[in-house]
């Protein structure tokens, strides 16, 4: 409990500097947010009124704090571009991305883990070998590029789907999921290929420790150690490779939903760079970043169940 | 042995082949790059046009080597400066310890645990895209990486009976940190070195692709694939050369990195 407790304190810890140190990182932009606004021939009174309003006069850390609180109760500005608060761009597209990366990551955990078993106890050197050459060739396979031969292939020359239809969630699950599968699939594969490489490492390495030898003396069959004994040490490198990979894999559907067309936090993001809505990205970064914090945070928590002598560290 | 000696081969000569390619795209192109032939648009791949044209008619093969060039030099670039600075940080840190060394190495482990494509994003959308500026965020983001690598292996030797010996013999400390310490790390290093290459290809290859890295009319072979998406009814052929180049590229690196942990792991 005590553990516990002290990596929330630390989650908040986190989380509050990493919100600060985004704040201050669209802070040192050059140019006034008011000529943005209000174009540049307007009134000295009318930009001074302005800045006024958006408290632009007030200390780094006053705005940060004003922000922040802002922000907690979800309201995270305007998009001036869209004429919109930036919280109702948001809501939807958060709801694809989270789709999205929530989908790769059951697909990855899925299959990897099965096949990581399989190659980390394969004996044969010819399985093995094809294990690690399969391995790399797929881990060389960026994102974007699975995606746009995935579209070729099923979308275009099987017509197994129609390319850049979306099916809103609000219409219809099944149809919403079902446009998910390709994109998911898509960040899924190489990652496949990264924590199948891993977890074979892992239990290669932990296959060789003594524990193991000494089990093995005692007459107990390869499988049995395997199942109860290996698994459970490998698992915790495990946990913390599929946390950084559930990060990652959140970023990465920022760029696969380009190639899909569909409408994430991804296309405002990029939107939002282009026309320097610094609110709409800041506010897109905040939430990314905390999404990795908070994924870190449930890794570590795991990772003390598997291991519990990390506690005392 | 011979089982090790395989991804290091491998690697080794797609590597090779590839930056012969490469090195050959920036002195010699088979066409004018930007040359439009209106009597050759859309060609699939045939002796003339070996990896066929695009809809304007351009040459795709000369536009990958073009494009692969200025790829490889950003990822070098980026590699170049967060193995510098790495270096001198993590040597700095392992060396001496202390509070600065604490600090540094938290700051380290904080930015490690983000996507460095965040952090990038936050960069760009701060800067602005355009090629120098890649190299920067993408560089400034590679430092810690290199940083936690060296700095374990300084942490490690520094005590050492050798380094104990070479202190006594009264060398100083920069002559220990480069002269005896440095040698130590090569091997880390260099597949350190392999795996950040592959990085930052990914990485400067994921901005492009979105229009946030290298601009037009500077080739790029992120961009160029997501240019060949619009054309990929007409001319997908664009899109899988293009697409191959990038996975010959990383798979090279990524084989001889491969190659040359397992040996590190066997000596």
């Amino acid at each position: 409990m005590k553990y516990l407790a002290k990596k929330l304190a630390a989650l908040v810890a986190t989380l509050l500097v990493v919100s600060l140190l985004a704040f201050l990182a669209f802070q040192v932009i050059p140019g006034d947010p008011t000529t943005k606004i209000l174009g540049t021939e307007a009134t000295d009174e009318a930009v001074e009124a302005l800045r006024q309003e958006l408290g632009l006069n007030e200390n780094v850390f006053v705005r940060y704090f004003r922000w922040l609180g802002n922000f907690l109760t979800g309201d995270f500005g305007m998009n001036y571009s869209r004429h919109m608060p930036v919280s109702q761009l948001l809501g939807d597209g958060l709801v694809v991305t989270f789709a999205l990366t929530v989908l790769s990551f059951l697909i990855t955990v899925l299959v990897a883990i099965p096949l990581g078993i399989l190659g980390g106890s394969a004996r044969s050197q010819l399985l093995d070998g094809a294990f690690a050459v399969v391995d790399q060739a797929v881990m060389s396979i960026p994102p974007f590029f699975m995606a746009t031969l995935l579209t070729w292939v099923f979308g275009i020359l099987l017509g197994l789907f129609q390319p850049g239809r979306y099916t809103s969630y609000a219409d219809s699950i099944p149809g919403f999921v079902a446009c998910l599968i390709m994109p998911a699939l898509s960040i899924a594969i190489p990652r496949i290929a990264m924590t199948v490489k891993m977890l074979r490492s892992a239990i290669r390495e932990e296959m060789e420790r003594d524990y193991v030898r000494t089990a093995r003396s005692r007459g107990n069959n390869r499988r049995a150690i395997l199942a109860r004994h290996v698994l459970k040490n490998a698992m915790v490198t495990t946990v913390t490779f599929l946390a950084v990979s559930a990060a990652e894999i959140m970023t990465g559907s920022i760029i696969i939903e380009q190639v899909f067309g569909l409408p994430g936090v991804g296309q405002l993001l990029l939107e939002g760079i282009s026309n320097r809505e610094f609110l709409t990205v800041q506010a897109i970064v905040v939430i990314l970043a905390a999404w990795v914090v908070v994924v870190n945070f449930l890794a570590d928590i795991l990772h003390q169940l598997l291991d519990p002598r990390v506690r005392y560290e | 042995m011979k089982k090790y000696n395989g991804f290091l081969l491998c690697g080794g000569i797609l590597t090779a082949a590839m930056l012969l390619f490469i090195l050959l795209g920036c002195f010699w192109t088979p066409y004018d790059t930007t040359a439009m032939d209106p009597n050759a648009m859309e060609q699939s791949p045939s002796w003339q046009h070996l990896m066929g044209t695009d809809k304007f008619g351009r040459d795709i093969l000369s536009r990958v080597m073009e494009g692969a060039a200025s790829s490889l030099f950003i990822a070098l670039c980026v590699v170049a400066i967060g193995c510098f600075f790495g270096l001198i940080i993590g040597a700095l840190c392992g060396y001496y310890g202390g509070i600065a060394d604490a600090i540094l190495t938290r700051v380290c482990d904080s930015i490690t645990a983000f996507p460095s494509f965040l952090l990038a994003l936050v960069i760009i959308s701060v800067a602005g895209p355009g090629t120098y500026n890649i190299i920067f965020a993408l560089g400034i983001l590679f430092i810690p990486s290199f940083a936690r690598i060296v700095r374990t292996e300084y942490v490690t030797c520094r005590d050492l009976n050798y380094i104990q010996s070479a202190r006594l013999m009264g060398a100083g400390d920069l002559r220990i940190m480069v002269a005896h310490i440095l040698p130590n790390t090569l091997t880390v290093l260099l597949s350190a070195l392999t795996i950040g290459f592959n990085n930052a290809i990914l990485s400067e290859a994921s901005m492009s692709f979105l229009g946030l890295g290298v601009q037009p009319p500077t080739p790029s072979l992120g961009y160029m694939l997501n240019e060949s998406r619009s054309s990929i009814n007409s001319t997908p052929w664009y899109m899988l050369f293009v697409g191959a180049t990038i996975v010959l590229l990383v798979l090279g690196f990524s084989l001889l990195g491969e190659g040359l942990q397992r040996q590190a792991q066997e000596d």
